[in-house]
């Protein structure tokens, strides 16, 4: 049905809808948690800020966290979106080419080999896991540069898987070095967790984030044409390499931003990008923009169940997008075939 | 017209002639005209296509396009002149027919720019006079072998190019599709002008079809000219190495081409 109105209407009600999903996700997360605040408060101008102690809980303690799981959730998805395509596998996700493997080993080592410094106000694990993710990257990006004409984005993926299975060896070598208390903090990590008390790490994963943004705003048509077949689209007029070059860039950018402020939080990336072409149907130009708004909104509601479901203990929010994920992408897989 | 000129290539890194897919290849492709390019497996008609394109670029020797080398054109002013038509094609996601036509638009619309209504016309007139105008809203993935190859070349009519390139266009189409397809493109020739060329293995679809044919064997021109004087007995032993009669069929209305045996 998603066929007949055009594409600027739909995009139109694609932006509204997931839109106002993200916005309202965003303003009632930060109102549910131990002490109870209300909205009404929080807005009061009356109260000077410095006596309004639900505006401090709501802007101080919870809205930072509620902002992270916007950033990484929308970065994932959009990762996942821009791999789909790029590898034309609608299986592929963020962690596909071994970026977000380079990400966890990047923080296994910091925390492994106590590593202790921090640069502008954040610590030593998420900048080595960034500084991993960026690694990884540069391999791959070596790899695909060094593919010759005739090969095919399948060589990208055995490329990249293969260096995910290295990384992940070399991660399993370093976890053998750690003692008892770095073990803990490791497999915590890896786990997945959205534990953002101040604004400072989002200041810095928003930078990378925001150069993938800058990419991915060149790509959502030509996405669509490279997702039929790299040499039909040269054919139409698309700058095949180019264009391959920044989906992979931007994708791993915001992959590693996102890993190294949460962890390797599973499958936000492969079952957002799922659900939205459900409703959106495959346009990219749709797609694209929803993922990153329904992405946010998902990763913001699993948080929300992370936070309270055993409270006053706190799940890592990899276990909830697993736990929810895993299934609905097994309906997903089996409903394809 | 499009004339291709001393065209060599090699896929690997030795580009001497041992290693060449195609060794001096010259053709010339008058407007209007459609013409059959035959050759065994492996004699480079598909990298052939690709050079005609633009998708990739000769080692040596040009392509030109009414006297002008195509790599003095941008990508998007090649493809609003030459459109290709693969073998099949496969859709990862789940695009609908008019979404597929549309998408012929691309070298016509700014970065940002979205199809207009002009561009919704112009994608609907191409199903129509692909006869797949009832199944505009249907999903791609779901239709046919050859109702998808009709989708294709109306996704190619789409973006609006005078010439055509199809790669094995009825390869995997069954008796009543080849035919098909072979109308549609008669048609589209006669009715638009539109120039093809058309790599096939098979023969009688290029006699059908065809003003003129070029024999490629191992990266090279054999032979090129009149389907008539080209399309002989001699010509399909030496492309083959298949004895074969060839004969001017009167129902048909063209010649037809017999496979006896394999020559030895």
């Amino acid at each position: 049905m998603h066929s007949r109105a055009s594409v600027r209407r739909r995009l139109t009600w694609t932006l509204a809808g997931f839109g106002s999903l993200a916005l309202v996700a965003c303003v009632l997360a930060p109102l549910v948690g131990s002490t109870r605040i209300h909205l009404g408060n929080v807005v009061n101008r009356s109260i000077p800020y410095g006596e309004n102690i639900d505006a401090q809980i709501f802007f101080v303690a919870r809205l930072p966290r509620v902002l992270a799981a916007a950033l990484v959730g929308s970065g994932l998805a959009l990762a996942g979106v821009v791999f789909q395509a790029l590898l034309r596998n609608p299986l592929a996700s963020p962690d596909t080419l071994g970026v977000s493997a380079g990400a966890s080993l990047g923080a296994m080592m910091a925390i492994t080999f106590n590593l202790d410094f921090s640069l502008l106000g954040v610590s030593a694990v998420p900048l080595a896991s960034f500084a991993g993710s960026i690694g990884a990257l540069a391999i791959v990006y070596g790899l695909s540069a060094a593919r010759r004409r005739g090969t095919s984005a399948m060589v990208l993926l055995l490329g990249g898987v293969t260096l995910q299975a290295l990384l992940s060896a070399v991660i399993a070598f370093v976890q053998y070095l750690a003692d008892f208390t770095q073990t803990f903090r490791n497999v915590r990590w890896l786990m997945g967790s959205l534990d953002v008390a101040s604004y400072a790490p989002l200041a810095v994963a928003l930078a990378p984030m925001a150069i993938a943004w800058v990419g991915f705003a060149t790509l959502p048509r030509v996405l669509d044409l490279i997702s039929i077949g790299s040499e039909s689209a040269a054919a139409r007029g698309v700058n095949v390499e180019r264009t391959e070059r920044i989906a992979l860039v931007s994708a791993s950018l915001a992959t590693g931003a996102a890993v190294s402020l949460a962890g390797p939080v599973s499958f936000v990336g492969i079952i957002v990008p799922h659900l939205v072409r459900l409703i959106v149907g495959a346009d990219h130009r749709l797609v694209l923009p929803a993922s990153a708004l329904f992405g946010a909104a998902f990763l913001i509601g699993c948080d929300l169940v992370a936070r309270t479901i055993i409270a006053p203990l706190e799940l890592p929010v990899g276990i909830v997008t697993a736990i929810i994920g895993g299934p609905v992408f097994l309906w997903l897989l089996f409903r394809r075939a | 017209m499009l004339r291709a000129t001393d065209l060599s290539f090699a896929y690997s890194r030795r580009k001497r002639p041992p290693d060449r897919v195609l060794d001096g290849v010259s053709l010339q492709m008058d407007r209007g005209t459609v013409v059959g390019l035959l050759g065994p497996n492996g004699s480079g008609k598909t990298t052939l296509l690709r050079l005609l394109s633009g998708v990739m670029q000769p080692d040596s020797g040009s392509v030109t396009i009414d006297g002008r080398p195509i790599r003095e054109l941008t990508r998007r002013a090649l493809a609003r002149r030459i459109a290709v038509v693969p073998q099949e094609t496969h859709t990862t996601f789940d695009f609908s027919v008019i979404d597929m036509v549309l998408m012929g638009r691309y070298p016509h619309l700014g970065a940002f720019e979205l199809e207009g209504a002009s561009d919704q016309a112009i994608a609907r007139e191409a199903l129509a006079a692909t006869g797949t105008a009832s199944l505009e809203t249907r999903p791609f993935a779901t239709l046919s072998g050859g109702e998808k190859q009709r989708v294709v070349i109306a996704s190619a009519l789409a973006q609006g190019s005078d010439m055509l390139l199809l790669d094995e266009p009825t390869a995997s189409l069954d008796l009543g599709y080849q035919f098909d397809i072979a109308a549609l493109l008669r048609r589209l020739n006669t009715e638009r002008g539109t120039t093809m060329i058309v790599s096939t293995h098979d023969l009688n679809l290029a006699a059908a079809l065809c003003e003129q044919i070029v024999l490629l064997k191992a990266g090279r021109v054999i032979a090129q000219g009149p389907t008539k004087a080209t399309l002989t007995a001699e010509n399909i032993r030496v492309l083959y190495d298949v004895d074969a009669d060839v004969q001017f069929h009167p129902r048909a209305g063209h010649l037809t081409v017999v496979p006896i045996a394999r020559w030895h």
